[in-house]
């Protein structure tokens, strides 16, 4: 990494610059990942910004994204690396006379025959990366053993090559949506993030920053709004980018102060299953 | 070095709430609390959580565990108020410090003041949010009518109890309310009520918790923290009893149910489609060989698909076991999807289906709360009789039964010395697959007093312990 941050302060100005409103964990938690040389594992509801962290700290650094997303079925030749076969059959058959079968095995077994994945693409990049492992817990839990080299060592083994080293620790963001426990092993070699959702003066900024020509008075509400929606007993809560499409649209509609009627003509937006919005409509309504 | 001791108590602690903190991520703790200048508290708080803390359900473990190690410490918080010159200098300057940021008139003046208008003081304060005068508050009507005395051996919600009863904070939202109204140039509109409504109550929550802080924080400094932590010490999420949960226990049990049922439903999914292999499947082999000139090269295999179980739940919902029969059919409905067909029943000591109440409804605390306001369970007194039950449940639903249904009975078999029908959970199980009984009272209490468990459970498939989340968990894996 080219600079290293010198207090959680400058992480959290850093992260505004770039339009990511971080609480002081979230700042704290990028910093020592920073300064300890260790991957973050981010856990939270869906929408609450996982992703977003990692993208905004490349933005910040200056770094180039690389990103890993996880799938059930991902294996090493699609995380890590694999040989060009095709590559290595025509380098065969190119000179079939004169090579002798030691020479063409070291030649068929080099960098130039070696197709990067993401994950080997991270450690051997020159310029500064940021990983980004998304939804790790999609994989299967014996393919997590897969990430363990790389999150401890900073090193990739390939049988016929040797080991790769880092050229540069990057920083590893890994998400997860939380829908089974990742293993201890993959857990005790992370920092542990949760973010929740935010509190309400937090979303009303982040809804200031985010959405353009709302006003204070607007976004007061919105925020107050949501975090009553949330305190309800719901399938799904709203989430963070829920709220932000609910600003939008009501920009777009050209409200500028919810009352309760249009609060219940827009609930659609903000949540997703027929019985909370029922719930909600309920709650919120007029004839209470 | 204190701040080492401080550390290594504060991690054995953890261990004996029950968080897996491995000698790796101890060493990582100690690494990060390096990079934090130590003065910034809350920086300190989230390094040790992000080393410590591997899954959100120990978060409030961590919390209250880090509370009373590393809280705020000096002599303003010992109780005994002995007037000593140690503490009247560490007063003044508290007071010092606290005019000198500006949140003034509070402190030391307080004293003069008569409980009502400190309370009027603290509505004012929740009124317009100001974070200090409350926080100053908390402190000064703990110090009044907590009564605290040192060496008492009493737990903190004695005396938050104490405090809060003084304070009138039950009437609290209401008078915030109807003085919100007056003030209000225009009537509101209910939406605006509401949304006033969640903040009062928001800003009393934090009040309460600024109070419950700082009763701790005497609490430490009298006791020391190491017995403070064992007094608070509360089983994680997972381990809380179902029969003897709390409300708060309840509500964060419920919380920790969702995710649980997803991560099984999951869990269970993938488990049918990644089942092992069965037989050589001759026809398909091939039919593949064709592609290879006849040669066989690709065998292919026959893929077992194992039956989905019928399942029929018979549950026990008299007031002790109410809790574990709601966990339970929770637990089962919200993991329909890995049964062909779901029957619920519940009784007391009269048996009713209500397997039509979880029907077309999104919603299954809505079904449960039906269950129990709705279901026609009471035959005679209200009280278990579980004999009468099953003999009803088999007359009225026992042709209902074949080879490919479970039965789940739930219940601690408390019988109230009435006459057991063992018989019937007999046929069920010769007309059943399997029957199994879950009895959410520890084994130790099995069989005493009025407990039968052991006649029925000698015609089952097995008897199960299930008295917290994880025993419920590790059962309905294996059932599926």
């Amino acid at each position: 990494m080219s600079k290293s941050f010198e207090s959680v302060q400058e992480v959290r100005d850093g992260l505004k610059k770039v339009n990511y409103l971080a609480d002081s964990g979230i700042a704290g938690v990028v910093y020592l990942a920073q300064r300890l040389g260790k991957p973050i594992l981010v856990e939270g509801p869906a929408g609450t910004g996982k992703t977003q962290l990692a993208k905004s700290v490349a933005e910040m650094l200056g770094a180039r994204l690389i990103r890993l997303q996880c799938y059930e079925g991902l294996d090493e030749s699609k995380a890590l690396y694999e040989w060009n076969y095709k590559k290595q059959l025509l380098r065969i058959q190119a000179d079939k006379s004169s090579d002798s079968w030691s020479e063409v095995h070291d030649d068929i077994f080099s960098d130039e025959f070696l197709l990067t994945r993401p994950l080997l693409e991270a450690i051997s990049s020159t310029d500064p990366v940021v990983l980004l492992i998304d939804e790790v817990d999609r994989v299967e839990i014996e393919t997590e053993a897969l990430l363990l080299e790389i999150l401890s060592e900073y090193q990739v083994s390939i049988p016929e090559l040797g080991t790769i080293t880092a050229k540069q620790i990057p920083m590893v963001f890994l998400t997860s949506n939380n829908t089974r426990e990742l293993s201890e092993a993959l857990k005790r070699r992370c920092l542990f993030l949760h973010i929740d959702y935010p509190d309400m003066d937090r979303e009303k900024e982040i809804v200031l920053t985010k959405v353009e020509g709302i006003t204070e008075n607007l976004a007061d509400q919105i925020a107050r709004i949501v975090r009553s929606i949330r305190q309800l007993d719901l399938k799904k809560a709203p989430s963070v980018s829920e709220t932000l499409d609910w600003a939008r649209t009501l920009i777009l509609l050209g409200i500028d102060h919810i009352d309760a009627q249009e609060a219940k003509d827009t609930l659609h937006i903000l949540l997703k299953y027929q019985t909370d919005i029922a719930k909600a409509a309920k709650e919120l309504s007029v004839d209470k | 070095m204190p701040v080492l001791d401080l550390m290594s108590g504060f991690i054995v602690e953890l261990r004996n709430a029950g968080l897996p903190v491995s000698l790796t991520e101890n060493l990582d703790a100690m690494e990060a609390v390096k990079e934090i200048p130590l003065e910034d508290r809350d920086a300190f708080k989230y390094a040790l959580a992000a080393t410590l803390v591997k899954s959100q359900n120990h978060w409030r473990a961590f919390e209250t565990i880090f509370e009373v190690y590393f809280s705020l410490r000096g002599p303003e918080y010992s109780i005994a108020q002995d007037g000593s010159e140690d503490s009247e200098m560490w007063r003044e300057q508290q007071d010092l410090q606290m005019q000198g940021e500006g949140k003034g008139q509070s402190g030391g003046s307080m004293d003069g003041l008569t409980p009502e208008e400190i309370a009027q003081m603290l509505m004012n304060a929740l009124m317009n949010g100001d974070q200090a005068m409350m926080k100053a508050l908390a402190k000064q009507s703990v110090q009044r009518f907590a009564g605290m005395e040192p060496g008492r051996p009493v737990g903190g919600t004695y005396y938050l109890y104490r405090t809060l009863r003084n304070l009138d904070l039950d009437n609290m939202l209401d008078r915030l309310m109807d003085a919100n109204k007056q003030q209000a140039a225009e009537e509101l509109t209910n939406l605006e009520q509401r949304l006033e409504k969640d903040e009062f109550e928001s800003r009393i929550e934090q009040f309460k918790q600024e109070v419950e802080a700082e009763i701790r924080r005497r609490l430490v400094a009298d006791r020391g923290a190491e017995a403070m932590a064992k007094t608070l010490r509360k089983p994680l999420p997972e381990d809380v009893e179902f029969m003897h949960a709390s409300r708060d226990e309840m509500q964060s049990l419920k919380k920790a149910l969702q995710p649980l049922t997803r991560k099984l439903a999951a869990r269970l999914a993938r488990k049918r489609r990644h089942g092992r292999k069965g037989p050589l499947d001759f026809r398909n082999t091939v039919r593949h060989s064709l592609s290879y000139g006849g040669v066989p090269a690709d065998p292919k295999f026959k893929y077992p698909r194992p039956a989905k179980p019928e399942l029929m739940v018979v549950a026990d919902i008299s007031g002790s076991v109410a809790a574990f029969a709601r966990f339970t059919l929770m637990l089962v409905y919200a993991i329909q999807g890995q049964f062909s067909k779901v029957r619920s029943f519940v009784f007391i000591d009269g048996i009713d289906e209500v397997t039509s109440y979880f029907k077309n409804t999104e919603d299954i605390s809505d079904a449960i709360h039906r269950v129990n306001t709705e279901a026609d369970v009471v035959w005679v007194d209200g009280h278990s009789d579980y004999g009468h039950a099953f003999e009803v449940f088999w007359e009225r639903y026992g042709k209902d039964i074949n080879s490919k249904t479970t039965i789940l009975l739930l219940g601690d078999a408390r019988n109230n010395y009435h006459a057991t029908s063992s018989w019937v959970v007999k046929e069920m199980q010769k007309r059943g697959r399997h029957v199994y009984w879950l009895n959410p009272e520890p084994k130790s209490y099995w069989n005493t007093g009025d407990s039968v468990v052991g006649e029925y459970g000698s015609f089952t498939d097995g008897v199960y312990e299930c008295r917290n989340l994880r025993q419920l968990e590790g059962f309905v894996e294996k059932l599926v």
